[in-house]
């Protein structure tokens, strides 16, 4: 996995609450059996005003410019600051790939869904918990200032303003150290054969019907 | 020392090992794999030359992306019209085959969506961690199970090592005593839920449901109900395991025989939360308040009884809330206040993981029966949860029902639920649907969706727009 230490980008807004996956990436490219070529069909159906179809050439679009990620000013945005629930609904893993293949590296909330938090967290994509406070502030800071850029430092835990102003947040220990390394985790639990083994063999005397039914 | 949780016993029963940085590995019973969020899961494993921990765990089959029309399937994966799902059925089928993995192919006697599949099986069992990539994954917890979705990492991971690198969630119980109302039905139970506890309430927890009107539930019900577990914020929804649960099991293609039959089902009757075990959170429904429930916005939350009204905006406490309603009122294309029976109906999508299987059937036919779809209604699709389904519905008759009404019979799959084949919503267009999301564009692009029971989209097909189905059902008696 791509490690994550410190990131240093400009911020675009997705001012809602509850933005889900089906909103994130639409099911039509969900037919995909590759991980990458998502970030053109992010936010599919409020980015473009025709009906998006995979495998299509997506620059000749006509695009929705009352859509505030289309505006020039957010171009080349890296970071995401967006409102409470991000990322609810489906546990599909397109969502996180689109958000990244698109250009971010971070998404500031007030609150994650669940599933979403850990995908984005397999995929180096940092998701950086903030009170509404914050996120609110952080939303005038966004408007009022054209190019506003944040830097996240992870080893620190620290969202940073250009200004100065510091906003720690909190990710678990071993979320933390997985991306700060770029573990692969298969491979660290996999260290682990030997455990995993000896459960086994004791589960299986246990509760035996669990294991060789299905052939 | 407090006892536990029916969810803190499925824990610790599958923990493998606890280490120092807070995490666990937790132990995978059942692995349900599917098209959609699989192929890049075998390709990793393909990439870094690693091969499935063991075999017997997994289990496949395509749903969400397959056809349900009858002649489109006949021909077999090479009669996918569409190109890009052709490949992703086929490269299920190919990874199946080339790591050694049991499957469901698409057309034959087993197929089914995952969460239906699992259960009628005997795939999933009670005290099992089952896990999916998808969402809805906590319909097994309605067997006793620790059932959650995941993602594609997380699919690659569970198939290279039967584990998942797992963190505690918090105990949430959600009590519901009482008696049902007539023509109230699991939907309504869950979707009232819903409503009040919102589509964050559950956020990081396992839900524990509990209270005598699911002890009443049928298993069938209770899936329903822990299946929008994740619309609540949760991806954890279970229920204590009872004579009902074991009755369930008892005899399925999967389950197990003879004496160690006995053995597990002296183990499964542990399977309930210790009395003194302490919750995190409580929330406490009194089961005559609910009614018949339909969302009419663009979040689960956005729910109310039948009888009810589409909220003001004014009623609304934050310039959030405020925001959101108008956005959601703008997209579904209704005024505030606006009574929700007279909404009307384009098309009715009967079926998905939440209510596809033979009760719903069941249900939504009851109403079908000797009454027609309404003229105004372009098209009704009922689709059977499995293949298993759809040859107990036709052993009934209740196809026939469908068909003498004017309704669709099609081929078992997630269809209108999520929209990803051809069955869907045009723009503008208002469906009565008891699938388990109504977030825009989820059924089509500018489609509209109201989530319901079985029984109250029957009666919308039959009605042209929204109608508290207790009107028909005191036809019926009379």
């Amino acid at each position: 996995m791509r490690a994550f230490l410190r990131h240093t980008g400009l911020v675009g807004p997705m001012d809602r609450a509850n933005v889900d996956t089906d909103m994130i990436i639409p099911k039509q490219f969900l037919k995909s059996i590759k991980r990458s070529g998502f970030g053109v069909n992010l936010f599919d159906e409020l980015r473009y005003l025709d009906e998006g179809e995979p495998g299509q050439d997506c620059s000749t679009r006509p695009q929705n410019m009352n859509f505030a990620l289309n505006e020039p000013r957010y171009a080349g945005a890296s970071i995401l600051l967006t409102r409470k629930n991000f990322g609810c609904g489906s546990s599909r893993e397109h969502a996180p790939w689109a958000l990244d293949d698109y250009g971010f590296r971070v998404i500031i909330a007030p609150s994650f869904a669940d599933i979403f938090y850990n995908n984005c967290l397999k995929n180096g994509l940092l998701p950086v918990i903030l009170s509404e406070k914050e996120v609110e502030f952080l939303f005038k800071e966004l408007y009022r200032i054209n190019g506003f850029c944040l830097s996240v430092d992870l080893t620190k835990s620290e969202v940073i303003m250009d200004s100065g102003g510091i906003f720690k947040f909190h990710i678990d220990e071993f979320s933390r150290d997985y991306l700060i390394k770029g573990l692969d985790e298969i491979g660290v639990t996999l260290q682990s054969s030997e455990t995993i083994k000896r459960y086994e063999i004791k589960r299986a005397s246990q509760h035996p019907w669990i294991f060789g039914a299905i052939e | 020392m407090a006892g536990k949780t029916l969810y803190d016993k499925l824990w610790d029963s599958h923990l493998v090992l606890e280490r120092d940085d807070g995490s666990a590995l937790l132990y995978v019973d059942r692995h349900i794999l599917h098209e959609v969020t699989s192929p890049q899961a075998f390709e990793g494993l393909r990439m870094a030359g690693r091969k499935p921990w063991r075999l017997d765990m997994n289990i496949a089959t395509p749903d969400h992306n397959i056809s349900t029309n009858r002649h489109e399937r006949e021909s077999g994966v090479s009669g996918i019209s569409d190109p890009t799902s052709r490949i992703q059925v086929k490269t299920l089928d190919d990874n199946c085959e080339f790591f050694g993995i049991k499957e469901f192919k698409m057309n034959e006697i087993g197929q089914g969506i995952v969460h239906v599949m699992g259960p009628e099986l005997g795939v999933t069992m009670p005290g099992m961690t089952v896990v999916c990539g998808d969402s809805h994954t906590a319909t097994h917890g309605a067997l006793g199970c620790l059932a959650h979705g995941i993602g594609t990492s997380e699919v690659e991971h569970v198939l290279a090592t039967q584990c998942l690198v797992a963190k505690k969630m918090k105990n949430l119980r959600v009590t519901i005593d009482g008696e049902l109302g007539f023509g109230v039905t699991p939907k309504d139970v869950v979707l009232a839920i819903i409503g009040k506890i919102g589509t964050a309430g559950g956020s990081g927890c396992a839900i524990e449901f509990a209270g005598s009107t699911f002890a009443t539930m049928s298993i069938e019900g209770r899936m329903t109900v822990c299946n929008m577990a994740i619309e609540a914020g949760a991806r954890v929804g279970l229920m204590a395991v009872d004579e009902k649960t074991i009755d369930y099991v008892e005899g399925r293609k999967f389950a197990p025989k003879t004496e160690v039959w006995d053995q597990a089902k002296t183990y499964w009757k542990t399977l309930v939360s210790d009395s003194d075990a302490r919750f995190d959170f409580e929330v406490e429904i009194n089961a005559e308040e609910i009614a018949p429930q339909v969302s009419w916005g663009t979040s689960p939350e956005m729910v109310s009884a039948v009888s009810g009204n589409v909220p003001l905006i004014s009623n609304q406490t934050t310039s959030e809330q405020k925001e959101s309603l108008r956005r959601a009122l703008e997209y579904m294309g209704l005024e505030e206040g606006q009574v929700i029976s007279s909404i009307s109906i384009d098309r009715v999508f009967i079926g998905s993981c939440t209510n596809s299987r033979i009760e719903d059937m069941r249900a939504a036919a009851l109403i079908a029966k000797g009454r027609k779809k309404a003229d105004t209604v372009k098209q009704v699709l009922v689709v059977p949860g499995s293949q298993m389904v759809k040859i107990q519905a036709e052993a009934e008759g209740l196809h026939e029902i469908f068909l003498d009404a004017g309704m669709e019979w099609r081929e078992p799959g997630c269809s209108m639920c999520l929209a990803m084949n051809a069955d869907k919503l045009g723009a503008g267009e208002h469906c009565a649907s008891t699938s388990n999301r109504n977030f825009e564009g989820r059924q089509g692009i500018g489609g509209r969706t109201h989530l319901m029971s079985p029984m109250m989209a029957a009666a919308a097909a039959v009605s042209g727009h929204i109608i508290d189905v207790r009107e028909m059902l005191a036809e019926e008696i009379q």
